[in-house]
């Protein structure tokens, strides 16, 4: 599969008469982008913002954060099964405003919500202050379900997201890159002494605002499987997990996963990378010790040598964690977790709430519980009373200020366990 | 402003003497003693080693109170910006003493205290958690390193700097995990510790996996018909409008609550405000969660005798395990006192 | 917490949940399987009955496993 990513680089963001970039600034029709999501009749309102870096923004609850793209050659829309055809992505042409974000915004279940700030301490722990963006805020229609309403909203984002870079098709390119990698009978005959190397990319899975979507299936109902890497890069994963801000990985986390980059970087160098198994998250045991065996299969199938395990949340996954490795391990095929840990807010507490001696390498991505102090921002976008239900956050936490001591998982991406950021926890 | 620095050694260290000696009782002295010359030279122009107090460490460890009362008047005395202890190494007593005078003068005067010890020094078990330990050999043939080490972190605490990581500063580890930024991210880490592992290659983990411990279990209820029972949860199930406030994820308190008059959860009364699982099922009947409905079906038909009156609750997402570890305690206690004969724990 | 609790008051507690092999690491002495994590003890999509039924059995085990002397951790499933 070839996949040529056509980075368009934003490195600002504006209202304009016409959506279009133009010298990296990304304008945006604020009429054209708000009728392209308003029409949904679940939204009693829609607003849009913009929110730069280094602003004195902050906004809250976050939902989702969706990156501008659009297929250009070998595919229409984005996102198969949202909007795009129900098709494998991962070929042709995709365009990409690079340094551009759509953010989602609404409380819609109101527990363990998260926020992004634009400058300040809260800002270090971010990809999303470094971005460019444009801040989608609703409001229900009366009595709108939770479930109709989570729908909406994330149909939204994917569909603001995709009018920008539509409207941006004819942007000039500044970078190409290319993600080019032949089927594992291929790759096996080119790299026969490579280590081959398979990912398993967990996923949560478990209900209202913890799930994930793959093709646009709910992965609730769904079992590991094995796909290219370039599908996940070109839209394959939907986020639909809004919970446990610190480790939720966004949409944009998805298409710009690390894990993936950094095997693809040495791919045919110093190691050969199978591909990628897209896992649950199961809430039953039964359905933990049936994907975690499958996970094993599949990489024994394959012939691993070694899997990378990344977890999304923590709890109840620590168990599914554990038996990834545990099950491959005893195979004989060595692995790596990357996850975060809940620590305690004086990082003295065992931080999995599961463990399992094969876990024996393990990358952390911090420690979710740990305090910060972010100081008040003045502009809030979205709904500041939401910080009262923030993970890691209680109404002591906001102050009158506008400043808050809250737990480091209550920043959006400040621990994802795909090991986006250089984040670590050590002993001291 | 130079900083004042405190030195704290036994009698040994001072030239005193040894075992004969252990019982000298604590003195101050102007200015460095015995190692503390080296000591105060490698902390450079901008500290000074200004006291030493010296006790024997029998006397210390018999006369605990006394001596930390003595030692720490003394140390008091000198004004000090800083107290270093030791090198202790592996000497089980001088450790101790070290670390309990660290300890003690931190609380007390306020200020950043270090010593130097081998890591299976029983010192550092105790003090661990109080005083920062660089970790030193097991003899004093590691004097300069202990030295060295006790200068630099010293020279950082006192200008209140924070200490990096314990691998890398030399320090033993508090047991505290703190976050800090790498030079790469995550993924790469994981690719490059992966490589390793399957080569064969040492790699350090970053994090070591946990043994939990383990105790024996309770003795069964001999008469079920007789016994009380009682009900916990750590699924957040609370009542409507949670009155106490538990949080809904990494919950600080639990609630107790008098269900004596309740056949059946309802969402009138009950609610779930745990943040970590889909609630849809528990607000339409708190039941699946706390099963008050079937404990007091199954108490009129007298398979026990008593619903015991209270319920325990809390959420247990993000819960860090030393606050569980009280709740448990708590709880324990008191339904021990309550007179109840087994309980029911339900998690979700 | 269930572990702290049994070692306090010396009597039995008995942990129903979903996730068996947290039990087992934290300390949990008995241990009855629940059936997911959003309804432990509960059967709630198969209707009041089933669920009321599904919730009885559950129960009914756990008071079991609180009369049966055992000397390690023990999973009392269903029969």
């Amino acid at each position: 599969m070839r996949l040529e990513m056509h980075e368009v680089n934003v490195s600002d963001i504006q209202w304009g008469q016409r959506t279009e970039v133009r010298d990296h600034v990304l304008c945006v029709n604020r009429e054209e982008a708000t009728a392209s999501v308003a029409g949904d009749e679940r939204f009693a309102s829609v607003r849009l913002d913009l929110a730069r870096p280094g602003e004195s923004v902050r906004i809250i609850p976050v939902k989702d954060v969706v990156e501008p793209r659009v297929k250009l050659k070998g595919g229409r829309g984005y996102f198969p099964g949202f909007f795009a055809p129900p098709e494998t992505a991962g070929e042709g042409v995709t365009l990409v405003l690079k340094g551009a974000a759509v953010v989602t915004c609404g409380p819609i279940v109101a527990f363990q919500e998260g926020f992004i700030d634009m400058s300040g301490t809260g800002a270090d722990y971010t990809p999303f202050s470094k971005t460019q963006n444009l801040v989608l805020t609703v409001e229900p229609a009366e009595g709108l379900g939770k479930h109709a309403y989570e729908e909406a909203l994330r149909l939204a984002g994917l569909k603001l997201a995709l009018y920008l870079a539509e409207a941006c098709r004819e942007a000039s390119v500044d970078e190409i890159r290319v993600f080019d990698k032949g089927s594992i009978t291929e790759e096996n005959e080119k790299y026969p002494d490579l280590p081959r190397i398979l990912y398993v990319c967990m996923a949560i899975t478990q209900g209202l605002l913890h799930d994930t979507f793959l093709y646009s299936a709910d992965m609730k109902t769904v079992l590991p499987t094995l796909i290219h890497p370039n599908e996940v890069l070109d839209g394959a994963l939907v986020s639909g997990n809004c919970v446990s801000a610190c480790d939720k990985n966004t949409t944009f986390h998805h298409v710009n996963n690390p894990v993936v980059e950094a095997l693809y970087r040495r791919h045919g160098k110093d190691l050969n990378f199978l591909g990628v198994v897209p896992t649950v998250e199961d809430v039953r045991l039964a359905g933990k010790e049936r994907a975690s065996s499958m996970n094993a299969a599949l990489a024994r199938n394959l012939g691993a040598h070694g899997v990378i395990v990344t977890e999304e949340g923590y709890g109840n996954p620590d168990t599914d964690l554990c038996l990834n490795a545990k099950k491959c391990e005893v195979l004989g095929i060595r692995t790596v977790v990357i996850s975060d840990e809940a620590a305690g807010t004086d990082g003295a507490s065992q931080g999995l709430a599961d463990a399992t001696p094969e876990m024996s390498a393990f990358v952390s991505s911090g420690n979710v519980n740990e305090m910060i102090e972010v100081p008040p921002m003045q502009t809030v976008l979205g709904h500041p009373e939401a910080i009262a239900n923030l993970s890691g956050g209680a109404e002591e936490s906001l102050r009158p200020d506008g400043s808050m001591f809250v737990e480091l998982q209550a920043v959006i991406g400040s621990t994802c366990e795909l090991g986006f950021s250089r984040i670590g926890c050590e002993w001291i | 402003m130079t900083i004042r620095v405190v030195h704290y050694i036994n009698q040994f260290y001072a030239g005193l003497g040894g075992e004969e000696v252990a019982n000298k009782l604590p003195e101050g002295r102007e200015g460095f003693v015995g190692p503390g010359m080296q000591l105060d030279a490698l902390m450079g122009d901008g500290a000074s080693v200004v006291g030493t107090v010296i006790c024997g460490d029998g006397f210390y460890g018999e006369h605990t109170e006394e001596a930390r009362e003595e030692c720490l008047k003394l140390i008091g005395g000198f004004k000090p910006d800083l107290l270093v202890a030791g090198p202790g190494f592996n000497a089980g007593r001088y450790g101790f003493a070290c670390g309990d005078i660290c300890s003690t003068a931190g609380k007390a005067l306020g200020i950043p205290t270090v010593t130097a010890l081998y890591p299976e020094n029983p010192g550092v078990e105790l003090f661990a958690k109080n005083t920062v330990i660089v970790q030193a050999a097991d003899s004093a043939r590691g004097m300069k390193a202990a030295l060295e080490g006790l200068a630099r972190i010293g020279l950082k605490l006192a200008k209140g700097e924070a200490l990096g990581p314990a691998r890398l500063e030399g320090t033993l580890s508090r047991g505290i995990r703190k976050n800090f930024f790498f030079e790469t991210n995550g993924a790469e880490r994981a690719v490059a510790m992966l490589l390793d592992k399957i080569a064969g290659q040492p790699f350090r983990t970053e994090y070591e996996m946990p043994v939990f411990n383990r105790i024996p279990p309770a003795a069964p209820i001999k008469e079920m018909k007789k016994a009380t029972i009682a009900l916990v949860s750590s699924g957040g199930i609370v009542p409507k409008g949670n009155p106490d406030h538990i949080r809904v994820s990494s919950a600080e308190t639990y609630g107790r609550y008098d269900i004596s008059k309740l056949d059946d959860l309802t969402p009138e009364t009950y609610e779930s405000v745990h943040g970590g699982y889909d609630r849809v099922w528990a607000s339409e009947d708190p039941d699946v969660v706390l099963p008050v409905d079937a404990m007091r079906e199954l108490e009129r038909e007298g398979v026990f005798a008593k619903l015991y009156d209270y319920i325990y609750t809390t959420t247990g997402t993000g819960t860090a395990v030393a606050h569980a570890e009280r709740f448990g305690q708590e709880i324990g206690a008191q339904l021990k006192a309550a007179g109840v004969d087994g309980v029911i724990l339900t998690s979700t | 917490m269930t572990r702290e609790i049994e070692k306090a008051a010396g009597i039995p507690v008995v942990q129903i949940a979903t996730i068996v092999p947290i039990m087992l690491t934290v300390g949990s002495n008995r241990i009855v399987p629940g059936v997911a994590i959003p309804h432990p003890v509960g059967e709630p999509a198969k209707g009041p009955e089933a669920d009321k039924k599904a919730r009885r059995e559950l129960l009914m085990r756990a008071l079991e496993a609180m009369t049966t002397s055992i000397s390690e951790q023990t999973i009392f499933e269903r029969k």
